[in-house]
């Protein structure tokens, strides 16, 4: 019988070891080597010396925190609301269905509203204001990027807003917080696992985001992405590229760990 | 233990099942490899037409591949396990395929042809006496403009483009050889220089454009300039006569003190499996009317002067298609660097990407 159990095993296992370890293995292996192939820490001390590879780090943490931030900011309060609603799997819905159409086709449909002879230049004009640069600027990048992860900040967010016993919302009423303290004190510290759930899930994908840096930021707006994707394909200098991979991965590392659940003995309490 | 080996057998199972997948796909290209012929080159960058001429007039069929970027067909073809009979590499990308022994030398007995092909597109730095490849198409790196945005006068020179008067107006091409080699020629240096002054100069002066740069794209300039988003394009004349048949407002230029001048050249892998295919279809290609077909059809420009007989009047004497021979003389090839300059390019030009307005 344990015999027979250990061969479930197998296909997960290889799939970890093949497309997770082996990938991550790989990338830190070839971050050791210069273009000449030989075996090397320049790839580390470069970028570490190099004033446009830290500045470049800088920007992808900075434009990811803000995506994340301003996401946050609009997710919680929909969440909050949509969980209040008769109706919430139907409002639900509606969060979850643009994450069915194609990220790409929807960059472009907002290369169509941002141009300069686009719907919103056409408002603009109309109302007499003239028509303004969009595309191609900071605000129209971190716009597009959290419209993108907004769903997926609303779900873990709205999950953990739908797990709270009512009657514990309804004790502290009884107890006298009015409806300010009680989301300070009791509904916000229990949505938290939700909270960092949804940054993880916005802040590690938008720290390489670099498809959207080309279309709606015009390359004007650089992130880590931009340059492992020329290290790769133009410059062929691997190297390079996956050192910059390894500084990602360490990154998300931090953010996991940042936004870890490093408090189950207080939840078991809780309950 | 048993872990360990359940692990070991699953992996040799699935490497045995992926090489007998292998050996089988193999098997099958072998059977069919004297009456194919297969063809690796650019997404869109035939006549189909002249494909299916091609298959009644010799009697092969046709398996016809395409590929996105030099890169990514110098790493399949390196890899080997293909079998492509024909590829149509850029010239830097030949020099390279050339240095790593990928190609097969061609013999010019066998291309009556040739004959057809424009002297000066022939016995090219980077392919003396074409003994790897055959022109297909060229073409040149140059200025489009909107004239209901800006005077052709203003935008004639690259020095121009740092005028004030079209801050926050130009459109770049995404590639860093492109890029330099604007900066490049304004300050008088070769676009293949290494010298380490002469390149930190130029990216200095790159980094100056920056606030007329509206944006650094690809395929995408071609959309943004149909809709009028900017005044000034920098991008590659093909890329520019599909813009203009368009956007009537669009023309392009060359100025005249310079610019690169690239070349798309037939070649013959070491891997091929069908070469008797592959003269036939070099020479079908040469042949001055499939030319001038194939000429209309993408809008690029023949390197077959035989062909241009075929091709309207208004095509030949455009001269931003077909420069003037003052203009040719000073346009310049791009030279295979190794790739540690092509790193300090890269690096460069990523510097001016981030470089604040």
């Amino acid at each position: 019988m344990k015999q027979q159990k250990i061969w479930f095993v197998v296909p997960y296992a290889l799939w970890i070891v093949l497309f997770v370890v082996a990938p991550l293995v790989l990338i830190l292996y070839q971050s050791f080597f210069n273009i000449n192939g030989q075996f090397t820490f320049g790839n580390y001390q470069s970028y570490l010396t190099s004033n446009v590879y830290l500045r470049m780090t800088f920007n992808s943490v900075w434009y990811a925190f803000l995506i994340t931030l301003i996401t946050l900011l609009i997710s919680y309060p929909a969440a909050y609301v949509i969980n209040r609603l008769p109706n919430r799997q139907f409002w639900l819905l509606l969060v979850i269905l643009p994450t069915w159409i194609n990220l790409l086709l929807k960059t472009y449909a907002f290369i169509g509203l941002f141009s300069q002879n686009g719907s919103i230049n056409q408002f603009l004009r109309f109302v007499g204001l003239g028509s303004h640069q969009i595309l191609f600027t900071d605000a129209s990048f971190i716009f597009v990027a959290a419209y993108i992860e907004i769903p997926f900040m609303i779900l873990p967010i709205f999950n953990s807003l739908a797990e709270i016993d009512s009657s514990l919302i309804n004790a502290s009423r009884d107890l006298g917080a009015n409806s300010w303290q009680t989301f300070m004190h009791v509904e916000l510290p229990l949505t938290m696992p939700g909270v960092k759930a949804g940054v993880q899930a916005v802040f590690i994908p938008s720290l390489s985001l670099f498809m959207i840096t080309r279309l709606i930021g015009g390359n004007r707006v650089i992130t880590l992405g931009t340059a492992i994707e020329e290290h790769f394909l133009t410059t062929q200098n691997w190297g390079m590229g996956s050192t910059i991979g390894v500084v990602l991965i360490i990154a998300m590392f931090i953010v996991m760990f940042a936004t870890g659940d490093r408090q189950k003995k207080k939840g078991g309490r809780a309950k | 233990m048993k872990k360990l080996l359940s692990f070991a057998i699953g992996i040799l199972l699935l490497c045995g099942a992926l090489f007998g997948c292998n050996k089988l796909l193999n098997q099958k290209a072998n059977d069919g490899g004297n009456k194919t012929l297969t063809i690796y080159n650019w997404g869109d960058y035939i006549d189909p037409q002249l494909i299916t001429k091609f298959e009644h007039e010799t009697g092969y069929h046709v398996d016809y591949e395409t590929f996105d970027s030099n890169e990514a067909m110098l790493t399949k073809i390196r890899q080997g396990g293909t079998h492509y009979d024909i590829a149509v590499p850029s010239e830097y990308t030949i020099q390279r395929m050339k240095k790593e022994h990928l190609l097969e030398p061609i013999d010019h007995r066998k291309l009556p042809n040739l004959k057809y092909i424009d002297p000066q597109f022939l016995n090219l730095s980077f392919d003396r006496h074409n003994r790897y490849s055959i022109p297909y198409f060229w073409g040149t790196l140059g200025i489009v403009y909107n004239d209901q945005k800006v005077s052709r006068k203003d935008v004639s020179h690259w020095r121009q483009l740092w005028s004030p008067k079209l801050k926050n107006n130009i459109m770049m091409i995404d590639s860093a050889r492109d890029a330099m080699a604007v900066a490049l020629i304004t300050q008088h240096h070769s676009v293949n220089t290494t010298n380490a002054k002469e390149l930190r100069e130029a990216a200095d002066k790159l980094d100056q454009l920056t606030p007329n740069i509206k944006a650094v794209i690809a395929d995408e300039m071609k959309m943004y300039m149909e809709q009028n988003e900017a005044a000034v394009g920098i991008t590659y004349s093909g890329e520019a006569s599909e813009m203009i048949s368009v956007n009537s407002h669009l023309h392009y230029l060359v100025p005249s003190e310079g610019s690169n001048i690239w070349f798309d050249n037939m070649v013959i892998p070491k891997t091929a499996k069908n070469k008797k295919a592959a003269y036939a279809f070099l020479n079908f290609m040469l042949d001055p009317k499939n030319a001038a077909q194939n000429a209309e059809y993408i809008g690029y420009a023949t390197p077959n002067k035989a062909a241009k007989k075929y091709l309207p009047k208004s095509v030949t004497s455009n001269q931003a298609f077909y420069p003037p021979k003052q203009t040719m003389k000073h346009l310049q090839v791009y030279h295979d660097l190794p790739l540690k300059d092509i790193g300090t390019y890269n690096d460069l030009f990523l510097e001016f990407k981030m470089f604040k307005k």
